[in-house]
């Protein structure tokens, strides 16, 4: 394992920013994995820990193949996760929405710029993420439907669902588009959790990295098979379920429950009198592959995404 | 008139309005025209608020001379500029990243394509920004090179001092203006001041441009003021000025004022060793239009904006 300074800018009553990155094996750039490039994404840093711990071991067992470079870079943004800021502390942008980056622009396109031209050569590209919409995935990879995108690769996570979404505008500055763009197979990973470390989320996560390494030929190890067949979703399966007022929110389903049509999912109830305003109904027989996650919630909020039962 | 855009419960006895004013003619005719004026995108952006203020006054004082509708949106982001946050609070996305918005989508997604839909069939638009907190922006208006032609002639008529014709981004395509133009309303956007801060001079000039201009569309009839002859951008370059080191940003110079290149223009200092740790210099010759306003600043932070090429009278 080398570990090296990957990107670094001075602050003057700061330390450095330093992001650093670990890498294994050599020869062929074949892995990158990226975690905390959110100051929240401690999930994030901790799979990419646990990765760089089961990678340093598997190295010196020489189970990293000929001709595979991985580098992992646990976290970017420590910076705002050292003060509790999920964004740039100073501007509030955000880091993943400033890809491919420009050297000579902004501070935090510097600064994608300065990770990008690092990892933008590898061959596969692995980012643990979150989500802008607060509240918790069934575990699962997602891939950018650029028209670049492979789903067979994004199977061999052995994750039980690859989530094909179709870019909007404000995806084309995201790390994973530009990835694909150019010319990297990218993938995003979402576990359980982003700002408190779900242990067994992140086990799965892991499993599932160095799951895709071995299929691919890079590791020599023992892993779990995982979902032989993972179900492919796009956007368009999704069925939004929504908040019919605002109040206290009463979650009675999580992600990875099934539900029938006309079941209670959820409920709303009148803040000050206790009384229910409004009961969270699901419209189809499915599978909730998203659930918001607060006490409150608006009118109209997105309170469940259900996979509708073919 | 006041009338609901977008109407959302919020958890706790409140609701998310965003409202417009409209004023209508004294007496309504066939071909009167619609303009709406946006502004409060971003909650730490107010300079439109005083535009706002100062169009509805004097139009309701000379009612006889409205000949059109105008529709005055003075926050569209009434959480973010009720908590001098600049995106909506307690969502992740600049709402100026999320138009058209989408019925399907979060709150804020939703609360967007309401607002699209109500502005859709206007016949001009105009979109108020106030630069942000950290620079500080003389009157312009910002066009896509693809919407020029069609958009300079109107930009013209608005008092201000400055037309930057741009390329396009792929992520602009998801602003309010991209979404209007593609809509077939006219839309431009105007950056002037600073965030966070009133500027009476720049919001009086925009006033006043934005009654010219009605009155070139035939919805105001009263008396206008002669506005300025704006410098276009065309084929100049715009010379960007960022920090290469961190620290306490300190000009040396005014702002929207003819520079040369190579000319001093400020210091980066570092208050704890007392050290220069950058002397600023401009990049190329022209009008210096955007300067830095926030002091403390890290490498990267834009400090400047020159139009190359360019000459102040």
């Amino acid at each position: 394992m080398r570990k090296e300074v990957l990107y670094s800018m001075r602050s003057i009553y700061r330390d450095d920013l330093e992001v650093l990155g670990y890498r294994f094996g050599s020869g062929r750039k074949t892995a990158c994995i990226i975690g905390g490039l959110r100051g929240n994404e401690v999930q994030q840093m901790y799979i990419c820990s646990q990765m760089i711990k089961i990678l340093s071991a598997l190295e010196e067992e020489g189970k990293i193949r000929p001709n595979n470079e991985i580098l992992v870079i646990p976290s970017v943004n420590h910076y705002g996760m050292n003060i509790g800021k999920r964004f740039w502390g100073v501007d509030g942008t955000d880091i993943n929405r400033m890809f491919p980056g420009y050297d000579q622009g902004e501070t935090t396109q510097r600064i994608a710029a300065g990770v990008f031209d690092v990892v933008k050569n590898y061959k596969y590209g692995i980012q643990l993420s979150s989500y802008y919409m607060k509240g918790e995935f069934i575990p699962h990879v997602r891939i950018m439907a650029t028209g670049y995108q492979n789903v067979d690769l994004a199977k061999q996570f052995g994750m039980e669902y690859v989530a094909l979404r179709t870019p909007k505008p404000f995806d084309t500055t995201t790390l994973n588009y530009n990835w694909q763009i150019w010319n990297c197979e990218a993938f995003s990973l979402f576990t359980a959790e982003t700002q408190k470390i779900h242990p067994e989320g992140a086990r799965d996560g892991v499993e599932a990295i160095l799951r895709f390494l071995k299929y691919r030929g890079v590791l020599d190890v023992e892993v779990s098979k995982g979902f032989a067949n993972p179900s492919i979703v796009g956007s368009e399966d999704m069925i939004v379920v929504r908040s019919g007022a605002g109040g206290i929110y009463e979650r009675l389903k999580g992600q990875g429950d099934s539900i029938y049509k006309g079941e209670v999912m959820g409920r709303i109830v009148h803040p000050y009198e206790g009384t229910v305003l409004d009961d969270v109904v699901s419209p189809v027989d499915g599978k909730v592959f998203f659930a918001h996650r607060a006490q409150m919630a608006m009118e109209h909020e997105v309170l469940f995404k259900v996979i509708a039962e073919k | 008139m006041i009338l609901d855009v977008a109407n959302v419960a919020l958890p706790v006895d409140e609701r998310l309005m965003i409202r417009k004013q409209r004023l209508e003619p004294l007496e309504k005719k066939p071909g009167q025209k619609r303009i709406c004026i946006v502004t409060g995108i971003h909650g730490d952006e107010l300079e439109g608020q005083a535009v706002c203020y100062r169009l509805l006054n004097e139009i309701r004082g000379n009612m006889e001379y409205l000949n059109g509708t105008v529709d005055l949106y003075p926050a569209m982001n009434p959480l973010g500029i009720d908590s001098i946050t600049r995106g909506i609070p307690l969502f992740d996305l600049d709402m100026n990243r999320i138009f058209p918005g989408d019925d399907a989508g979060t709150v804020a997604e939703y609360a967007a394509n309401q607002a699209v839909k109500d502005i859709s069939g206007a016949d001009m638009c105009i979109d108020i920004h106030a630069s942000n907190i950290f620079l500080r922006e003389i009157p312009q208006v910002r066009i896509s090179e693809a919407t020029a032609p069609i958009l300079v002639p109107y930009a013209k008529k608005i008092n201000v001092d400055f037309i930057w014709v741009h390329a396009s981004a792929t992520v602009l395509q998801s602003t309010l203006a991209h979404t209007m133009n593609s809509r077939g309303v006219p839309t431009l956007v105007v950056e002037m001041g600073v965030g966070m801060r009133v500027t009476r001079e720049y919001c009086d000039q925009l006033t006043a441009g934005i009654f010219n201009l009605m009155s070139d569309m035939g919805i105001w009839t009263g008396p206008v003021t002669q506005v300025r002859e704006p410098i276009i951008s065309e084929d100049r370059e715009v010379g960007f000025v960022n920090a290469e080191a961190s620290g306490l940003f300190l000009p040396s110079v005014d702002f929207w004022t003819n520079v040369v290149k190579g000319q001093h223009i400020g210091d980066i200092v570092n208050p704890l060793t007392g050290d220069v740790e950058q002397r600023v210099e401009a990049c190329t010759d022209g009008i210096l239009f955007t300067l830095r306003e926030y002091p403390m600043v890290y490498q990267g932070a834009l400090l400047a904006r020159i139009l190359g090429g360019a000459e102040l009278a």
